[in-house]
């Protein structure tokens, strides 16, 4: 697996990348002039803090958001220029995993997982039950395929919707904060997942996150975002080297820094004093 | 003065792109329903889950409304010694105005809350964004099929309901209060036409369209959070039941 | 898959229960002794007073419905009510000296059209006028009728007294 600083190179190396993107959602500006490429076999960390648009980020390399300026380029292709039957052809060989899974609450686990197989490819049911059943093993839960959605806790229902993403054996993984909200060892078995999926499958995957340590373990290169622009890319050892304050806050999880611990309110001591200011 | 004038073109505004909102969706749902109605198993299950669901609410309510009517009905009649006249004025009511207004009002209070509020949670938890993801086409999966299964239930829903009253009015009438049976019936087949019955099932095809494309769209299109589908859901029963009593006039007054 | 035969069947069910209900009402209350427009013909007649009468209504024979009231209206010039009759073709052999009068259906029905047949061996066709009618009963006029002729009788038996 090459590592090394992910400068935006040829597009061929690159699975996917982001050229000069700009993006706004009701005149709030989310990217200026983005630059990103995710290279082929890796795993590349997307980090930053709150709100810094990496869901949307997401959006809009699946083509669910269009790019206000600048090229979303996707395998090679623009994705604003595809049709829409170009654009569904392009999904089925992507796998996201969403935040909160979002496995379909009617169906069981086994066919939440085999949902895109029913869907798109028309296979004899022995052959869907043995493709569902392997995906369910790789990720540790063959034995819960007759669970229900309600059933599950949160790491499983997480599982089961990276078996669901794989299912289809896709070229591209996106992970949308896939450490949320888990325990320690639910954190661990999602990690070690990731990485053995990529390397297993032989595939690229995208991880948005803001657990810097634990994604630090497994990534390759790593973009961190802050206020609608990469502030800083490499690899982790080279962020956690890295000069400028803004990175320096976010790697070390400091309280106060260039993002302020206060949110802007006028003068303290002034407010105090002054009662004709109302709250 | 001036803000009210402002708020009231507003509203005006908002409403007017409501209305041009859902009358696209429309037009998206209609554009889907054949090659829908080729999955024929989704739409079965929604045909499940919106009327056979709501049978035993339809029938209960049904059976009461007709035993009210004939209790009303009977001592009406009797003020002008026309008490055989039941049947017939019962049948009427309930084919051309009670029942399809009654059980549109219920449709959209069980199956439209339900079909607003699945949609909607569908919206919240990011399910209908891993479809699109997982390029399935939500339109096509999820809201089409509910949409087609209000529909279809909801005029055979309509004729329950009108038959399951009758037997009321007849169960109150003839048994409690001695209305003769024969006449009852007899007078009723007198005085009632197809184009009656005709006219009844025209409105409940038409309230069945309303009701779930509301329902549908309300839920497709609520805000993804827990308020939002709650509020989907109450908006789904208020504009389902305002739509419902104006198409009512319009037809009737279109048929008559 | 158990539970989808379960939706299956009870869908099944609610389905076929929906068309029976349906079935039921078309059936069972309405008198689907007529579909009108099918195949009839018109028949014309001039009333001084139709009363009550309204289109619509229905047209019978030995009280059997045999048609329905198209339409009514007024000639200016003979001043008189001018009343379509349709009716059914399959009663195409109604003697043309047949009367058609304004009945009253109960004490305070609807009225209807009563055809009585004559003796003619000719039938009526299509666009013929009806001779012979009876108008509606106003309630009034027979009221005012019973109590002229009740005086009258008052008349006659005071008289009577009178002159012993």
């Amino acid at each position: 697996m090459p590592a090394g600083a992910a400068a935006p190179s040829v597009d061929a190396d690159n699975v996917a990348a982001l050229h000069g993107v700009d993006f706004s959602i009701d005149g709030k500006v989310i990217f200026r002039q983005l630059d990103i490429a995710i290279r082929r076999g890796e795993v590349t960390a997307i980090m930053g803090p709150s709100g810094t648009g990496k869901t949307t980020l997401l959006r809009l390399i699946t083509g669910q958001l269009r790019a206000d300026a600048g090229r979303v380029v996707v395998e090679g292709r623009d994705v604003a220029g595809l049709s829409r039957r170009e654009l569904y052809a392009m999904r089925r060989r992507m796998g996201m995993l969403f935040q909160n899974g979002a496995l379909l609450t009617d169906l069981d686990v086994f066919e939440n997982v085999a949902f895109p197989l029913r869907e798109h490819a028309r296979l004899p049911e022995r052959l869907l039950r043995n493709i569902v059943l392997s995906k369910l093993q790789a990720v540790g839960l063959r034995g819960a395929a007759q669970l229900r959605v309600q059933q599950l806790s949160g790491g499983m229902a997480r599982r089961v919707a990276l078996a669901r993403a794989i299912v289809m054996d896709p070229q591209l993984l996106l992970y949308d904060e896939p450490f949320a909200g888990l325990d320690p060892i639910s954190m661990g078995v999602v990690l070690r997942l990731i990485r053995s999926l990529n390397d297993a499958l032989g595939i690229s995957s995208v991880v948005v996150t803001h657990d810097v340590r634990e994604i630090s373990q497994i990534a390759d290169s790593s973009y961190i975002l802050s206020g609608g622009q990469v502030v800083a890319s490499g690899t982790p050892a080279e962020l956690r080297e890295h000069p400028s304050p803004v990175v320096h806050q976010f790697m070390d999880g400091l309280a106060d820094g260039p993002v302020s611990f206060h949110y802007p309110a006028p003068d303290y001591p002034a407010q105090l004093l002054d009662r004709s200011e109302g709250a | 003065m001036i803000g009210l004038l402002g708020e009231l073109t507003d509203s005006l505004r908002r409403f007017l792109e409501r209305l041009g909102a859902i009358t696209r969706f429309f037009g998206q749902v209609l554009w889907q329903s054949p090659a829908v109605l080729l999955r024929f198993r989704l739409v079965v299950e929604q045909v499940y889950n919106t009327g056979a669901l709501s049978l035993v609410i339809i029938m209960t309510c049904g059976l009461f409304v007709g035993m009210v009517l004939g209790l009303q009905g009977h001592d009406l009649l009797q003020r002008f010694g026309s008490e055989e006249a039941l049947g017939t004025g019962a049948a009427l009511s309930l084919l051309k105005e009670l029942g399809p207004v009654v059980t549109a009002l219920l449709f959209a209070g069980r199956a439209g809350t339900a079909l607003a509020s699945e949609l909607g949670l569908m919206r919240a938890t990011d399910q209908l964004s891993a479809m699109e993801v997982m390029a399935v086409d939500p339109m096509r999966r999820v809201v089409v099929p509910r949409f087609l299964g209000g529909v279809i239930a909801m005029p055979l829903l309509t004729a329950i309901f009108i038959a399951v009253a009758l037997f009321g009015v007849q169960l109150v009438g003839v048994q409690l209060l001695g209305v003769d049976q024969g006449s009852f019936w007899s007078q009723m087949r007198g005085a009632v036409e197809l184009a009656d019955v005709n006219e009844g099932l025209i409105k409940g095809v038409t309230f069945g369209i309303a009701c779930s494309l509301i329902a549908v769209f309300e839920g497709y299109n609520a805000e993804p959070t827990a308020e939002g589908v709650g509020r989907a859901t109450t908006r789904t029963v208020v504009i389902s039941a305002v739509v419902t009593l104006v198409l009512d006039y319009i037809l009737t007054a279109l048929m008559l | 898959m158990r539970q989808s035969r379960a939706i299956d069947v009870s869908t099944g069910l609610f389905v076929l229960l929906g068309f029976a209900a349906i079935l039921f009402l078309v059936t069972q209350i309405t008198n689907r002794e007529f579909s009108l427009r099918s195949d009839s013909y018109r028949l014309v007649a001039q009333y001084e007073n139709i009363g009550g009468l309204k289109a619509g209504a229905p047209i019978s024979m030995a009280g059997v419905t045999i048609g329905r009231v198209e339409s009514i209206g007024y000639d200016m010039n003979l001043f008189k009510a001018i009343v379509t009759l349709r009716i059914d073709a399959r009663y195409d052999a109604i003697p043309n000296d047949s009367d058609a009068s304004i009945y009253t259906a109960g004490l305070l029905g609807g009225q209807y059209v009563g055809i009585t047949p004559g003796n003619s061996e000719d039938a009526y066709r299509d666009g013929d006028s009806v001779e012979f009618v009876q108008d509606a009963i106003v309630l009034e006029n027979l009221i005012s009728k019973y109590l002229f002729s009740q005086a009258g009788k008052d008349k006659e038996s005071a008289a009577p007294a009178a002159q012993e």
